[in-house]
């Protein structure tokens, strides 16, 4: 059965479903349906609900859950994530699960509080320190945030390693129809590394701390072994053809803006394809790299001023040439503004 | 008798500690594993440790250990205890980590009446790091980054962690001890049991402050630092029970 | 058909809620739908706005620049949003605060409704915002008025149902408005 919820709320609840039984949050604007929604949820559940005092604890109480071994997450928005990223950075490198959700907003700084899609380096680059990239999925309605949030609970504990759902502030605030996932399906995995007490087993420890030098880079070895095996989780949507006069790249809100821009080109007989990364680390390289070779140039819109257009231009043979529209701070681009930009480029030919 | 005393606890791994002479973590770490044999909770207990000196007490306890990022193992322990039923769950923090980069955490941890134990080990000085100004550091004193000694005109007042935090409801039981002779060793370990027992009979948040010498960064030798700890530390830091809300029986 | 409507007006006027029961009650007639509010200091006595779109087909951008029907509550609104109508689209507006005759060279389907003045005569003055729907529904033709009243017990907390007559007889009073 399908259901209206807002995108903050579907999350919330998917996650629910998933069997994740502890949510700590701090509250900031888009996403305080959220943690308004997990108050109410979360102990009927039986599960944890904890306001914490800062991010900063919110993330270092993630971190206790998952050494605990119970499916854990938290939510925030730009500012409260960057306070994050040490705790994130312990996550990595203590190889805990944990899903993690950014309702994007504008920055930097305090900025505001409208959609924005800047926080696309601190996600998928490392964000805090030491050598790793979180697993990143950028959903673009509330039904796929959903499904996509439930999903993470297994990608998480598969790999050991933080999932982020990189939202923005119109995929928080939108309603639309969801079938939410089944409960129960989804099961956390049997975890004999967890802190669940030493009874008829060796003691547990949870560390990232490796003092000597050969120790550290083999546990960098380990994990970027791992990091290889995580491209199985790449995640695109592309509606393409051949001889493309331009490939139109964009993710999460701004891909369904796109949608329109491109149906109304299609319409007047052009040729325009769109691709859509859903999983922005790993990035779906090859699969944007063919799709770029049928196309005579390639276009990139985001709400900042590029910054997944710096993956693009890695991946596009350099001869086609990758065009870029960004809007920040907040500003969310129309679907005539991006219909006019991408009708310039078309008439303007190659 | 004595052949009790030398038996190694056996929440105790046989890892030797790695401890400066005179360092009084290595008896900290003893009487904690003591009291986990005792009330028989190495099975149950969880430790959350620090970053500091302390940051190998994974390799001593022979209990489920986390690491925790500085001065966040209460929020750590807040949810490990939080998600885990029935499980004895406590955090060993130094002076930086609870009480400079730890502050927000231990407050809010102190005032939620979060069910754990914090063991506090206050030496005045940051040990790890090579003997820098604490939180706790002492009016005058001099340590790698006041080197004419701390000038309170400048460098502020030394923050009386067991004072500060006794006021609050969610606290069942705080008190400030030492380790630098047997005797004081004795109610040191009394004061352990008790936090304990606060934990057991769910009364919230229970801490142990203990003055505890650093002869290293303090630059003594480990018999007159523990002399420093009683003639100078007790002024700056009375000892004595802050709060105590009673056990049952 | 793709309807994009957007409502606008002060926060208090009742128009998020005229755009959450339109959403709701399009998916429950078996249309795809997308609502999305403005959020914000907006909200908090400024404008507030709120964009739904109603298709036959999946929805993509959930954003409107060209919206097919305009709801107007307000003066500051009218003046926002009234030059981005389609041609022959609709324009809904409040004549109880917009007073000037409106007009538009987009399209000749522009009519004023005495909302608030209706709602007064109701005996309650929240009812505006139901009058105004009842009459949108009406005159778009996206649904029944009736596919509204079935969605309203599930969107109003339990604590207003005793209302739910009244918001019923509110619909029917807007529709018939049009209509007449």
């Amino acid at each position: 059965m399908r259901v209206l919820m807002k995108g903050t709320e579907a999350m919330a609840e998917a996650a629910i479903r998933a069997g994740c039984s502890a949510y700590f949050g701090y509250p900031i604007t888009p996403q305080t349906e959220l943690i308004h929604y997990m108050s109410r949820r979360m102990p009927e559940a039986g599960g944890v609900f904890l306001q914490a005092e800062s991010e900063v604890s919110v993330i270092n109480m993630v971190y206790g859950a998952a050494a605990a071994g119970v499916r854990v997450m938290t939510s925030s928005s730009s500012p409260g994530v960057s306070l994050m990223q040490e705790g994130i950075s312990y996550l990595v490198g203590a190889e805990l699960p944990a899903v993690l959700i950014n309702v994007m907003r504008g920055g930097p700084g305090l900025g505001n509080i409208q959609p924005s899609q800047s926080d696309y380096f601190q996600s998928t680059k490392g964000g805090g320190h030491g050598d790793y990239k979180l697993i990143t999925f950028a959903p673009s309605s509330v039904s796929e945030a959903a499904s996509m949030v439930y999903d993470a609970f297994d990608i998480t504990e598969k790999y050991r390693h933080p999932v982020m759902i990189l939202a923005d502030g119109a995929l928080g605030q939108i309603m639309e129809p969801v079938s939410l996932p089944e409960q129960g399906a989804s099961k956390p995995s049997v975890k004999n590394w967890a802190l669940t007490g030493a009874k008829g087993r060796p003691a547990n420890k949870i560390f990232s701390f490796y003092l000597d030098p050969k120790g550290l880079e083999e546990h960098n070895l380990h994990l970027q072994e791992k990091f290889k095996n995580i491209d199985d989780e790449i995640k695109y949507e592309e509606d393409i053809s051949d001889d493309m006069e331009i490939l139109v790249v964009a993710y999460g809100t701004v891909a369904r803006i796109l949608k329109n821009a491109v149906q109304k080109l299609r319409g007047e007989g052009r040729k325009v394809g769109i691709f859509r990364p859903i999983s922005l680390w790993p990035f779906p390289e090859s699969a944007l790299k063919s799709a770029s070779m049928k196309a005579k140039q390639v276009f990139v819109s985001e709400m900042s001023y590029g910054q997944m257009l710096e993956d693009v231009r890695r991946i596009v043979p350099d001869e086609i040439e990758v065009k870029f529209y960004g809007r920040a701070g907040g500003v969310v681009p129309s679907p005539n503004e991006l219909y006019i930009k991408l009708k310039s480029l078309l008439e303007r030919g190659v | 008798m004595s052949n009790q005393i030398l038996e190694r606890p056996k929440s105790l791994t046989q890892k030797q500690f790695h401890y400066c002479p005179g360092c009084h973590h290595g008896i900290i770490h003893r009487l904690i594993a003591e009291t986990i044999d005792e009330f028989d909770l190495r099975e149950k207990t969880i430790i959350v440790q620090p970053v500091g000196c302390a940051v190998y007490i994974y390799e001593y306890f022979d209990t489920d250990v986390s690491e925790a990022a500085h001065g966040r193992a209460p929020a750590v322990a807040t949810a490990i205890k939080r998600v885990s039923k029935g499980k004895f769950v406590l955090t060993y923090q130094g002076d930086g980590d609870l009480a400079a980069i730890g502050t927000a955490e231990i407050v809010h941890a102190a005032a939620r009446g979060e069910n754990i134990c914090v063991f506090f080990v206050n030496n005045a000085i940051y040990g790890m790091t090579g003997g820098q100004m604490a939180p706790t550091t002492l009016p005058g004193m001099k340590t790698a980054t006041t080197p004419l000694g701390r000038d309170v005109k400048k460098q502020g007042y030394p923050i009386k962690v067991s004072e500060m935090l006794a006021p609050f409801e969610g606290v069942s039981y705080i008190e400030r001890v030492m380790v630098s002779s047997p005797k004081h060793i004795i109610k040191a370990k009394n004061a352990v049991r008790k936090a304990f027992k606060y934990q057991l009979q769910e009364k919230g948040f229970s801490l142990v402050e203990f003055l505890s010498a650093c002869p290293t960064g303090w630059g003594m030798p480990p018999v007159d630092a523990a002399k420093w700890v009683e003639e100078n530390m007790t002024k700056q830091f009375p000892l004595g029970v802050y709060k105590e809300v009673g056990l049952d029986d | 058909m793709t309807e994009e409507l957007i409502i606008a007006g002060f926060g208090g006027q009742g128009v998020m809620t005229m755009g959450q029961v339109l959403a709701y009650a399009g998916l429950n007639f078996g249309k795809e739908v997308s609502y999305l509010p403005s959020y914000g200091p907006e909200q908090r006595g400024g404008t507030a706005n709120c964009m739904v779109v109603v298709s036959d087909e999946a929805v993509s951008s959930p954003y409107i620049d060209e919206p097919t029907s305009l709801i107007i509550m307000n003066q500051p609104s009218l003046e926002k949003f009234a030059p981005t109508l389609q041609e022959n689209g609709i324009l809904l507006y409040n004549a109880s605060l917009i007073k000037e005759k409106v007009t538009s060279e987009k399209t000749s389907k522009v009519i004023g409704i005495e909302i608030n003045h209706l709602a007064n005569q109701m005996g309650k003055p929240q009812l505006a915002n139901m009058i105004m729907l009842g009459a949108y529904v009406s005159l778009s033709n996206i649904m029944p008025v009736d596919s509204i009243k079935e969605v309203l017990p599930k969107v109003f907390s339990k604590k207003y149902h005793h209302l739910l007559p009244l918001n019923y007889e509110a619909l029917d009073l807007g529709a018939k408005t049009v209509k007449g």
